[in-house]
This record gives structure tokens, C-alpha cells and sequence, in this order.
């Protein structure tokens, strides 16, 4: 479903990535793990088109996406659930939720707001408060169903553990695991390896740039090298 | 805690006399041919001390001063009160408008004629303020070279007219359209800048167009502007004694009355209301669409509503072109209120004004920015006693508004539909 060709990303004349290649096919949970500053999230803004990368191809869907603009990615079937959540904190639930459906018609926008509520139904509940004054994880929620409503084929998720609770972060993964459960292709990008390799049916692992391994989620899991430098021995 | 508070009341009461006494306290006379520095009389020079003691004394207790303010209900009657039901504050909301759209129609017909002319420019100023609440208020991009737009509609009729004897009706679109188009071109500049870099290249901008008209002299006039320029006429009927243009008739002879001077200011009047009740409906739908949403989304978080599939360029542009189109309107109705217009209405101030007013009134909201704009052009009209020291009362006003009021005369409320309740 996606596709990255030996892909070289540029910061102006530095290069944060050193031919990258990645694969997600349709149906699957991949994540992508490295520490900070490997690459990961720039690997996901290559994606959107923000920045191009210089050289390689990326594919969504059998199409090449490398040179269009983030707009139309954006609009081509991938939904992003930024880092940090990013949601609209002076707009209430509702109104965050509509954004997602913003290129829909308005049935379309009332079937998969009622989905979105189905699957958190805490965010009915606070369906007129304002992002802003909602919980981390009520937030993070509220990103992902806010992503879920264009009706993507694949979604991306960067850090959605970030700054939660363990428990709320447990919730968060098990929501990514229903997703798979509705065909919804995930692609995770996580620094919580122990969590999304144990969800994962694959994984990459991406360090100063490049892609070090690539393997099953539960093989990973079990490699001696991603447990010392992950998974704290 | 006692000293603390006396050093700092002594500093303010130093810093209020070395910036009052040097400014208040000499004189600077002629003699013949040489200019002599004098002491100026003792009334002035007590005026001085009395405010340095009342800076002490009011510094020295502030806490006791300020506290007792604070309990006073008087300030802010909202503070403690439940926000009302979304239904009823509807009601009243819309029973207000009536009440006040109603007003404003008999308005020119009791008022003096020197009250309906200020009227009609708090009208133009409702229509600058309702476009600049979208830029600022709703997109969140900070403009300071608002007047330029203005600006671009009241030349436009002007040079129309001038050049070409075009109509006050005719022009109106035109001078609108073409300050959109201003709007298009410098948002083209400015998309990748926000925040301070952007206030900073919209002042710019604002003074290319005033300088621009200042210097064309053979286009504009220059600083002498342009003068006679027509009033708006009604299907065919002008509202001067003799008729100017061929195949036109006169208002009073039409309708077979005594001519007044009055009917013209009333008509103009009347055009600004109706084109002000128009921008406020158009605005407030646009509000409610998407677009509008779009605006208040790039407002909150650029990077997410990109993540969305946003085009920052057309929801930026689509902000500055649309607030752009609406001071190109008020611009025509100002030019033709005035008859003349020259760079020096267009100035910084102008736009610092229209911006002062969509933030008194509470960024977003339109009936806060109505109000704001009334008020601020009438009150200085009110004190036209004390003519030399408008701003002081203008920058008071501001000051006090900020510290009670930060959010605005009548801050935004978030439009929400009311789906019904489930138990």
C-alpha cells in the first residue's frame, strides 16, 4: 500500500535520510522504531511531501506521491495523526471532528462521526467541550478519530504514546488494534518499542538515518540487539 | 514587603517627574531674534508636583487600592454570572439586533445632520472592522497595513470618476474587487510568514500604497488628492440643487419638494447601513462555513490543519483577499462621503485604529467589534472639548480596557448546534 524507494530526505544540505526503503502492505500494522532523533518523524514528513524527498519514490496505493504537494497526499486516502496531538484547542470535539470530514459530503460527515463515537465513546460524552481543556489521552483520542474522519485507507500515527499514562497508553494500542480489525492499514511510529513491536505484524528499525532491521514484530521482539538498545536489556 | 513597596513608589514617582516636568515645565519664548529657555508659571509647576504625589501615593497602596477596586461588583458584572442558555442568548442576541437595525434606520431622521454624518462614518468603520476581523480575528494573521485596502476602493472611485465619469454604483464593485485583488497579491509574499514578520511586512505595505499615492502625482494628485468627487445617486436622481450629469433629475424635483442639504447626508447614511448590514450577513456566513471553519483551524494549528489536507496558501489567501474586498467597500462609501480624498486619511494610525477596534471588541466576535467601533469613533467626537488630549483618552481607555477586559468588549462564543439531549 505504501511504498518508499530508497528515499534521501535533506534539511537544506543536511541529509537526515540515507536511502530508506519501507514497505507497508494492505492490512498490516508496521511500526517504525529508533531513538530520538534517527529519523523517524522525518521519514513520516517525507511521506506528506513536507519536506520532498530529494531522491527515491514513495507510493501510495501504486501511485507516486514523491512531488505532489502535502495538500493533495493528504487528501488521497492518508490521514496523519500528528506528534503532540495538534488537535484544535479552542474549537469544541464536534467542530475538531468535522475538520477531519473537511473535504466530505455532510452525510458522509454525520456516518463517520457516529463511528468515530463508537469507537470512543468518551468523546461523546465531551462531544461540546473544548479540545483544549480535555485530558492528554481524551486528546490523543480525539487526534486519532479527528484522522479516522476522511475514511482513510491508511492511517499514520507518530508517537501516539507520548506523554500519557501507562494505562491510557494501554487503551491507545488496543484502539490501533481495532483499526486493523475494520481494514484500516497502521502505520506506527513509536519510541515505546516494547508496546508497538508486540502489536506489530512487522517492524522497522530506523538509526542515524537508515533502516538496521527489518523482521517480524515478534522476532524483534526476541533480537538480542533491539533489546539491549530499546527494550533496556 | 513595606519597603519593597516604597522603593518602587518612589522610583514611579521619579520616573513621572523626569518625563512631566521637562515636557510641561519650561517654556520656550522668542526674543527677538534668540530663543530663550523659561521656567513656565507655578500653577503648572504644582499641577506637576500634585501628580508626581498622586503617582506615590496611589504606587505606595496599590495592593489596598487595587483589592478594594476588585470588590467592587460594578467592574465586571458578567464575572460571576452563569453564561446564559444557548437558546435564550439567541433570542436576545437577534431581538437586540432588530432593535438596533430598527434604530439606526429612523436614526437620520431625528438626528442632527452633523450626528447622521458621524454616523455614517462609525458605519464605514463598522465595515473596516468586520473585514479586518477575519484577517485578525479569525485567521489569525496579523495585519497592520489594513488602511491600504481602504485606500485602493476610495482611489479607485476617485480616479474612476475623475478619469473616466463612472458612478458611484458602478465603481463600488469595482473598487472592492480590485482592493480583493490587492489582498490576492500580497498574500502571495507573506504566506510563509506569520506572527511578528508578518505585522512587520503589512505595515510596509500599507505605507508603499500611501507613499505610492503620495508620489504619483500625475496619477493621484499627490498630497493634494483628488476632489469633487460624486455622490452617490438614487436610479438616476442626484441629490445636489442643479443637476450635474446629463439625463439625470433631482431628488427634490422628482419629488416635488423643497431642496435640503439633509437628504444627501441621509442617503449616503442609508447606502453606508445597508452596505454595513450586508458585510455583517455575508461575513457571519461565511463564518458558518466551511471556509470560515478553515480560518479558525489554521488560526489554532497550521501543522494540523496541513495534516488534514488544508491548503495553507488558499485558506490564507481566501482570508486576506476576503477581508481586503470588504475595506475596498467602505473605501468607495468614504470617498464618496468625503468628496475628496488625499494619502493623509490612509495613514498608520487609520489601520492602528481599526485594529485597536476588532481587538476592544473581542477578536472574532462581530457584535463586540460593532460595539467597539462605535465607540471609539464617537468618543472622541464627545470630547472634542479636550481636542489636544484625544489620544491620551484614547491610550486610557485601551489601557483600562486591557486590564479589566482582555478578552474584549463581547468576546466570541463558540457557534455550536444544539443537537437534542440524550439522558
Amino acid at each position: 500500500m505504501l511504498v518508499l524507494e530508497d528515499v534521501h530526505t535533506h534539511y537544506g544540505k543536511i541529509e537526515a535520510l540515507h536511502g530508506v526503503s519501507v514497505e507497508v502492505k494492505k492490512g498490516e500494522i508496521v511500526s517504525l522504531i529508533g531513538a530520538n532523533g534517527a529519523g523517524k518523524t522525518t521519514l513520516l514528513m517525507t511521506v506528506c511531501g513536507n519536506p520532498q524527498a530529494t531522491s527515491g519514490r514513495v507510493l501510495f496505493q501504486g501511485r507516486e506521491i514523491t512531488r505532489d504537494l502535502t495538500s493533495n497526499i493528504m487528501r488521497s486516502g492518508i490521514a496523519i495523526v500528528p506528534e503532540g496531538r495538534r488537535v484544535f484547542s479552542g474549537l469544541t470535539v464536534e467542530e475538531n471532528l468535522h475538520m477531519g470530514g473537511f473535504f466530505n459530503t455532510k452525510s458522509e460527515i454525520r456516518k463517520s462521526q457516529e463511528h468515530v463515537y463508537e469507537l470512543f465513546p468518551r468523546l461523546k460524552e465531551r462531544e461540546h467541550q473544548r479540545a483544549g481543556t480535555m485530558s492528554g489521552g481524551e486528546q490523543q483520542m480525539l487526534a486519532i478519530g479527528r484522522a479516522l474522519m476522511s475514511k482513510p485507507n491508511m492511517i499514520i500515527l507518530d508517537e501516539p504514546s507520548l506523554g500519557l499514562a501507562p494505562l491510557v497508553i494501554k487503551q491507545i494500542f488496543e484502539i490501533i488494534g481495532k483499526l486493523r480489525e475494520e481494514g484500516i492499514t497502521v502505520f506506527l511510529v513509536e519510541q515505546n518499542a516494547h508496546q508497538a513491536l508486540n502489536l506489530a505484524d512487522r517492524g522497522y528499525v530506523l538509526e542515524t538515518g537508515r533502516i538496521r532491521l527489518h523482521d517480524t514484530g515478534k522476532n524483534l521482539l526476541a533480537n538480542p540487539d533491539v533489546q539491549n538498545a530499546y527494550l533496556g536489556g | 514587603m513595606a519597603a519593597h513597596n516604597l522603593k518602587h513608589a518612589l522610583f514611579c514617582a521619579f520616573i513621572t517627574l523626569i518625563i512631566s516636568y521637562p515636557i510641561l515645565g519650561f517654556d520656550l519664548t522668542s526674543r527677538g531674534t534668540t530663543v530663550v529657555l523659561e521656567g513656565v508659571n507655578t500653577t503648572t509647576s504644582i499641577g506637576v508636583l500634585a501628580a508626581v504625589i498622586i503617582v506615590f501615593l496611589f504606587q505606595y497602596f496599590r495592593d489596598s487600592v487595587m483589592g478594594s477596586l476588585r470588590q467592587l461588583p460594578a467592574i465586571n458584572p458578567l464575572a460571576n454570572r452563569e453564561p446564559m442558555e444557548q437558546s435564550k442568548r439567541l433570542k436576545l442576541e437577534s431581538i437586540l439586533l432588530t432593535l438596533m437595525i430598527i434604530g439606526a434606520l429612523i436614526w437620520p431622521f431625528i438626528a442632527s445632520r452633523g450626528a447622521v454624518d458621524l454616523a455614517t462614518l462609525v458605519l464605514i468603520y463598522i465595515m473596516l472592522a468586520l473585514g479586518l476581523n477575519v484577517v485578525v480575528g479569525l485567521a489569525g494573521l496579523l495585519d497592520l497595513g489594513y488602511v491600504a485596502f481602504y485606500a485602493v476602493g476610495a482611489y479607485t472611485f476617485a480616479l474612476l470618476s475623475q478619469y473616466y465619469g463612472i458612478s458611484f454604483w458602478f465603481a463600488l464593485p469595482i473598487g472592492a474587487g480590485l482592493a480583493a485583488l490587492f489582498g490576492l497579491v500580497l498574500g502571495f509574499p507573506v504566506l510563509r510568514l506569520r506572527g511578528d514578520y508578518l505585522a512587520i511586512v503589512t505595515l510596509g505595505f500599507g505605507e508603499i500604497i500611501r507613499i505610492l499615492l503620495n508620489n504619483m502625482t500625475s496619477l493621484t494628485g499627490g498630497p493634494n488628492g483628488i476632489g469633487g468627487i460624486p455622490d452617490p445617486t438614487l436610479f438616476g436622481m442626484e441629490f445636489g440643487r442643479r443637476v450635474k450629469e446629463e439625463g439625470n433629475t433631482s431628488f427634490h424635483e422628482t419629488f416635488g419638494i423643497a431642496y435640503s442639504g439633509e437628504h444627501k447626508v441621509i442617503f449616503l447614511y442609508l447606502i453606508a447601513l445597508v452596505l454595513a448590514v450586508i458585510t455583517a450577513i455575508a461575513i457571519r456566513r461565511l463564518m458558518r462555513m466551511p471556509v470560515g471553519r478553515a480560518w479558525e483551524a489554521l488560526r489554532e494549528d497550521e501543522i494540523a490543519a496541513k495534516s488534514l489536507g488544508l491548503s495553507r496558501t488558499a485558506v490564507k489567501l481566501s482570508a486576506f483577499t476576503i477581508g481586503a474586498f470588504f475595506a475596498g467597500f467602505a473605501g468607495t462609501v468614504f470617498a464618496s462621503k468625503q468628496g475628496f480624498i488625499s494619502p493623509e486619511s490612509f495613514v498608520f494610525l487609520e489601520s492602528a485604529i481599526i485594529l485597536a477596534i476588532v481587538v476592544l471588541g473581542g477578536m472574532g466576535s462581530q457584535m463586540g467589534v460593532i460595539l467597539a467601533a462605535i465607540a471609539v469613533t464617537i468618543l472622541p467626537e464627545l470630547a472634542r472639548e479636550f481636542s489636544e488630549y484625544r489620544m491620551l483618552i484614547f491610550g486610557a481607555a485601551m489601557v483600562l480596557m486591557m486590564v479589566w477586559r482582555p478578552q474584549g468588549l463581547m468576546p466570541m462564543r463558540r457557534i455550536h448546534i444544539e443537537l437534542k439531549r440524550q439522558e
